[in-house]
């Protein structure tokens, strides 16, 4: 394995670059996407592949973000490893139909270049356009730099065609943070890519009105069967259950793959679905997703140099929610804030907010639990606003003493 | 009808228990086309009218599938010589 490890190129890549990249290397069978920035670089990128003759990718240059997943799901139907990219508007375009590919078990992977929704327009990071897509049933990973970017686009195929998961998965990136960045990305061999994301085996179901014979849960031409006909009341429901079961599941299968991955490459994110820093001893820590937990990890490494007591926990898998990983992280923290770089409006707080607080309801040791809303429309996260946020939590701690539950945080009275 | 399957019964994916002509979707109707066989000219515009391939031309005379007719009443506005009524089902 280090043999390897040493294979590695290191090639200057923004997180779009190295994304196209990724999906270059898993043997992709169909591409379908519509350009929107700041995910464009991954289209553009990625056609150049196809017209360099670099991949033997079907690459479907479809009229919107609607027939781009529609593509991507008739793809996947028939047996196709397919990928799509989007942001945004394009995200919101896609609504109905990020439900269907859930709901018919499809393994597709697509790339989320988080930009914020209109209006006012505005081309820049948030997570509002993931959020909406919350509960569409994808799985919903999302990633700190361009390397993690890469990384985890290759692990997606694994946890998405796994059988015990057989759900499509989101890589989120954040646009221009981490899109349109440049930074050294290390990039596996081809061939050891190949091998880990290997081919796509489609599992087999036993069909009643075919006596109870096993084949194989794709459309191929072979075996007719029907995907995601007319459920009434009488079925619909129970049609919805394994979808609940699988996300369940798919909590082992990313700590899986994540451990298998850093066996390859030596890179490992925390356990896969949370990177935790600094909670062995922490007073305050910060929760959070994406880009910005670099910078609040530096701000603090160097508070701890100071000699303050303070922690970082990063949501790497945001859907399925790791539930017992955050409880269990957080349990001995006094005051936890959980940062949102989105509004669920007229709620209590943040989407990711909601859930740490609801994660913590039945557990006797809990930590004030604080949320501060930040980011929107790609309005930065400087380490100074960092450093004032964990002062804030650490003198919080000191004196129990909770000024305001829901904060705003960078935005002018 | 057999007893409703569990979650766990069900193939994945959506893929249903039976056949579509196995489900009979003639009792979402609220009227019935009734063909009158003397008026009857046999020209065949409901059977090639018909949105559902409910009317059925055995090459001798026209019938109504009543599994899945949905009482749409097309034949019965295209018929030319007025042989099919619409009967309210009760």
């Amino acid at each position: 394995m280090a043999a390897e490890r040493t294979q590695e190129i290191v090639m200057g890549l923004n997180g779009n670059e190295a994304v196209a990249w990724a999906v270059k290397q898993c043997n992709v069978d169909v591409v379908a996407a519509y350009p929107i920035t700041p995910q464009t670089i991954i289209v553009e990128e990625f056609s150049e592949f196809v017209a360099n003759g670099e991949v033997n990718t079907e690459f479907v240059p479809v009229e919107s973000e609607h027939s781009a997943l529609s593509a991507c799901v008739g793809a996947a139907a028939v047996g196709a490893r397919a990928f799509t990219a989007t942001a945004s508007q394009g995200l919101a375009l896609m609504w109905e139909i990020l439900y269907i590919a859930a709901g018919l078990r499809l393994p597709i992977v697509m790339a989320v270049v988080n930009r914020a929704l209109s209006a006012p327009i505005n081309i820049h990071c948030d997570h509002s356009d993931a959020m909406g897509a919350r509960d569409s049933g994808w799985v919903q990973l999302y990633v700190e730099d361009s390397q993690e970017a890469y990384d985890t686009v290759i692990q997606a195929f694994r946890i998405a065609e796994h059988p015990d998961v057989l759900l499509p998965v989101m890589v989120n990136l954040d646009g221009f943070f981490l899109s349109h960045t440049l930074q050294d990305v290390r990039i596996l061999p081809d061939e050891v890519v190949k091998k880990f994301v290997g081919t796509r085996d489609p599992i087999k179901i036993k069909v009643p009105y075919l006596g109870d014979k096993e084949v194989p849960l794709v459309l191929d031409g072979e075996t007719p069967i029907t995907l995601g006909p007319l459920a009434l009341p009488d079925y619909y429901f129970e049609h919805k259950m394994p979808q609940v079961e699988a996300m369940e599941k798919a909590k082992e299968v990313i700590k899986e793959v994540n451990e298998e991955y850093a066996r390859l490459s030596g890179r490992k994110y925390g356990n896969g679905l949370t990177v935790a820093y600094g909670l062995d001893d922490a007073e305050a820590a910060v929760v959070l997703l994406g880009s910005a937990a670099g910078t609040v990890r530096y701000v603090a490494r160097e508070l701890r140099r100071e000699g303050y007591k303070v922690g970082v926990l990063r949501i790497r898998a945001f859907r399925p929610f790791p539930v017992e990983d955050v409880v269990e992280k957080l349990s001995n923290v006094k005051v936890v804030c959980v940062m949102d770089r989105a509004i669920s409006y007229g709620a209590r707080g943040g989407p990711l907010f909601m859930e740490v607080r609801s994660a913590f309801y039945d557990s006797p040791e809990k930590p004030i639990i604080l949320n501060y809303i930040y980011g929107l429309g790609g309005r930065d996260l400087p380490p100074a606003v960092a450093r004032k946020i964990f002062l804030e939590l650490l003198d919080i701690a000191e004196t129990g003493r909770v000024k305001q539950l829901i904060n705003y945080v960078g935005v002018r009275e | 009808m057999s007893e409703l399957r569990g979650w766990r019964a069900l193939p994945l994916g959506t893929v249903p228990l039976k056949f579509s002509t196995e489900f009979k979707t003639g009792d979402w109707r609220t009227f019935r086309p009734v063909i009158n066989q003397e008026k009857c000219v046999k020209c065949l515009l409901c059977w090639i009218y018909c949105p559902e391939m409910s009317v059925v031309w055995d090459g001798e005379k026209v019938s109504v599938n009543y599994d899945f007719c949905k009482g749409c009443g097309i034949c019965a506005r295209e018929c030319p010589v007025k042989a099919i009524s619409m009967v309210p089902e009760r």
